[in-house]
């Protein structure tokens, strides 16, 4: 199964037109070309994909805050 | 301060072309753009028939991410603003705090309020988009259009459902006569082929339910039974004559006069003695110095619908007398297009244009049964040729709205 990294990725991959393999757990959302309304849709979709509610209490500014509030809300 | 306002690009995103080129060519062949609904199943509905825009590639004008987070009207009206604008060769030239937008729509994003409604329903509140919110919102063409081109002047929309195209002409045109633009973006977009949408059109009754596309869209004809929706985008670019004549752009027409009223009446109907929409006509024609025995071509709001066409023409009589109004040649290219609400008056200014630029009139097809109280001209059928001196769009909305812009050869 793929790690919430690679899903993630995968994700803002597909929205900015980039290899998933570029895509660096460090890297900032914003210099990447995702604002705060694409991360709260890119989140959505995957509360979707996985079943979970994820509580948007603090600011997601990098790729691995995202998949920390994933993995948080799936425990 | 009383500056000339000229036309320097022009671009159209409609249900029988893209592009104004093609738009024209198939205004002049008398092309039908009305066809069965493939937007969404319209069997629930009573009427089955729209203007669909065909074959339209968004992102031929935006990224992938871009288009999907802009409604479909957005989308043409992006389309239609970039051909204008690229056309108009304007870009770099301008100061961008002198470079505004005035755009208008009927009614904004209602694809995505549909989507949105239905996801609210069957998954609630949790998986509404962050971005219903600014898809639906009706300034947000124009807003795109100002971050495309880094317009920093008024960005405005005009809502005044189907008189926003001309109200936005309208309104662009008065800011760059009197000082407060030099360049304006201008025109209108709507997308309202949706479910919701039309049921609520046929709800009021508004539109033709025949399942024939020669027999839907029918202005003036005797037999017509309402209008037939459809979707779109008209752009203009306006700019002051001196500068786009000093900077040698290329000039398609002058836009001289621009009226408009309220029929201060009733909420959907217009005034049935056509006294609101005859005085917008009336006072576009005073500022455009229009004399009696010249040769008018009038791009009709023309629906389709019983009450409209026959306040028309009383209105057409009004403002021209009875005699003049005799002269008039007249066409709804509605015929053909279908009724592209907030965007009408935009892509009507533009046959205008190319009306005066061409001297040629396209016609009202399958105008086949004449009603005796609408007894003027409406070039039946066919295209006509003829030296054109002046043309008007008329427009009017529900609300009452009425706005009539003129056009002439820029001399």
């Amino acid at each position: 199964m793929m790690d919430t990294f690679q899903l993630v990725a995968r994700g803002l991959a597909c929205r900015l037109g980039l290899d998933a393999a570029d895509i660096k757990a460090e890297d900032e959302l914003l210099t990447l070309g995702i604002d705060s309304l694409d991360a709260a849709e890119l989140l959505m979709e995957l509360e979707d994909k996985l079943g979970v509610e994820i509580e948007q209490t603090k600011k997601l500014k990098t790729v691995g805050d995202v998949v920390a509030a994933i993995d948080e809300a799936s425990e | 301060m009383n500056r000339r306002v000229v036309i320097t690009g022009m671009g159209a995103v409609t249900p029988v072309g893209i592009g104004v080129d093609a738009f024209w060519n198939s205004l002049l062949a008398g092309k039908n753009g009305i066809d069965r609904i493939t937007l969404f199943d319209p069997c629930n509905l009573r009427s089955s028939l729209a203007g669909e825009v065909k074959d339209f590639d968004p992102e031929a004008c935006q990224t992938a991410k871009d288009a999907s987070h802009t409604d479909r009207s957005g989308q043409f009206a992006i389309a239609a603003a970039v051909e204008a604008v690229e056309q108009s060769g304007v870009v770099g030239t301008v100061d961008p705090w002198r470079a505004a937008v005035y755009f208008g729509s009927g009614v904004g994003g209602f694809e995505t309020t549909e989507a949105n409604c239905r996801k609210l329903i069957e998954k609630g509140a949790r998986r509404v988009s962050p971005f219903f919110v600014p898809m639906m919102i009706a300034n947000m063409p124009a807003s795109m259009i100002a971050i495309r081109y880094d317009f920093r002047g008024q960005a405005i929309p005009a809502v005044t459902a189907c008189t926003s195209g001309s109200h936005a002409i309208g309104e662009a045109t008065r800011a760059i006569r009197h000082g407060y633009a030099d360049v304006v973006v201008s025109g209108g977009c709507e997308a309202p082929i949706v479910e919701v949408g039309l049921a609520g059109f046929n709800a009021m009754k508004a539109l033709a339910t025949t399942d024939d596309p020669e027999e839907a869209s029918l202005p003036f004809d005797k037999r017509r039974a309402g209008f037939v929706p459809a979707e779109g985008a008209g752009a203009l670019v306006l700019e002051e004559y001196e500068r786009a004549k000093a900077r040698g752009a290329k000039i398609y027409g002058e836009i001289v006069g621009y009226g408009t009223t309220c029929d201060a009446y009733h909420i959907t109907a217009p005034k049935p003695d056509g006294t609101g929409a005859g005085k917008a006509v009336a006072l576009a024609l005073e500022e455009a110095g229009w004399k009696p025995g010249e040769r008018v071509y009038v791009n009709a709001h023309g629906t389709g619908t019983s009450l409209n066409d026959l306040a028309e023409t009383l209105a057409l009589k009004l403002a021209f007398g009875e005699k003049e109004a005799n002269q008039l040649q007249i066409s709804s290219t509605k015929s053909m297009t279908g009724h592209m609400l907030g965007a009408a008056g935009a892509v009507e200014a533009i046959v205008c244009a190319k009306a005066l630029a061409e001297n040629v009139m396209p016609p009202t097809i399958n105008l086949l049964e004449r009603d005796p109280e609408c007894d003027l001209d409406y070039i039946p059928c066919v295209k006509r040729e003829g030296t054109v001196d002046l043309a008007i769009s008329n427009s009017f909305g529900f609300g009452g709205h009425n706005a009539c812009v003129a056009i002439r050869r820029c001399e």
